[in-house]
């Protein structure tokens, strides 16, 4: 799994490729936490349209980063989910608690 | 990671307790999570052929990820070189609702005995972080069963393959 970040004035997308599993959420988890808690960015945004798997860890990940922009009152955002992806968060429940786009350009407009 | 056995299929009856009935594949493995993706692509290979739709192929290769990652993080705490043995096999059920071929896995681990209390499944209304990994397995398996014999964890999952009725059905 490979993640970069991209400055857009007051947003920071992630850019994350390959699976977010066991071996590398704890990765994600520290990206996404040290973005909203330290760095207070207002919106976050997490282009998943490389990621072709995300286990429960991967989503407990995503969850915490939810969690933490509301704690400070920023945005967290998703967009690019692949099929498997948007299985695992209609399984947990979680789908609708995310703001979710299909796209970078819809995300950045929402 | 070591493959032993190749594929091949059978017709057994389930639970015979002869695991080498209907083997189609064995693996060792150490409690690598750099590991988990290797297995991901081999049941995703093995589901595709034995006939399961994508969704069924996605959920088969969901729950065998998640009892390996519960393995690896409650089974081993962690620990990286714990051994790890899964076996798939074919079953047939000749009971209701209707006969149908499935896929059986088993994964046994040595790790000490899994107490109920540490497998919480937290509720799905709640908003926070873990207990969703049992949760993906019920969801996505017909049969899970966990015994504990001769200092072996031993997790039974079984999926059958759905006719394109039961897809539509279901």
């Amino acid at each position: 799994m490979q993640i970069s970040s991209r400055q857009l004035d007051k947003t920071t997308i992630f850019d994350v490729s390959g699976d977010i599993d066991l071996a590398n959420s704890p990765a994600v988890r520290k990206a996404l936490l040290k973005e909203v808690r330290d760095n207070r960015t207002p919106r976050v945004v997490l282009n998943l349209s490389k990621v072709r798997y995300i286990d429960s860890s991967g989503v407990a990940s995503l969850v915490e980063g939810l969690k933490a922009s509301r704690d400070v009152g920023s945005r967290f955002i998703l967009f690019g989910l692949s099929t498997s992806a948007r299985e695992v968060l209609q399984l947990s429940r979680l789908l609708k608690i995310f703001e979710v786009y299909d796209n970078e350009e819809q995300a950045l407009a929402g | 990671m070591k493959i032993l056995h190749p594929a091949r299929r059978g017709k057994p009856k389930e639970r015979n307790g002869d695991l080498s009935r209907g083997l189609l594949l064995r693996l060792e493995l150490p409690s690598d999570p750099s590991l988990l993706c290797a297995v991901r692509g081999a049941v995703e290979r093995l589901t595709e052929s034995f006939g399961f739709s994508a969704p069924d192929c996605r959920a088969v290769t969901r729950a065998v990820d998640e009892a390996l990652t519960n393995i690896i993080r409650h089974s081993y705490n962690g620990r990286p070189d714990r051994p790890i043995e899964m076996l798939f096999r074919s079953v047939h059920r000749e009971a209701a609702p209707r006969a149908s071929e499935g896929l059986e896995i088993l994964l046994c681990d040595r790790g000490p005995s899994i107490k109920r209390a540490q497998l919480c499944m937290r509720e799905l209304e709640e908003v926070r972080p873990g207990g969703l990994g049992l949760h993906f397995i019920q969801q996505s398996m017909d049969i899970v069963e966990y015994k504990r014999a001769n200092g072996t964890n031993r997790l039974r999952l079984v999926k059958y393959v759905r006719s394109p009725t039961q897809e539509v059905n279901s």
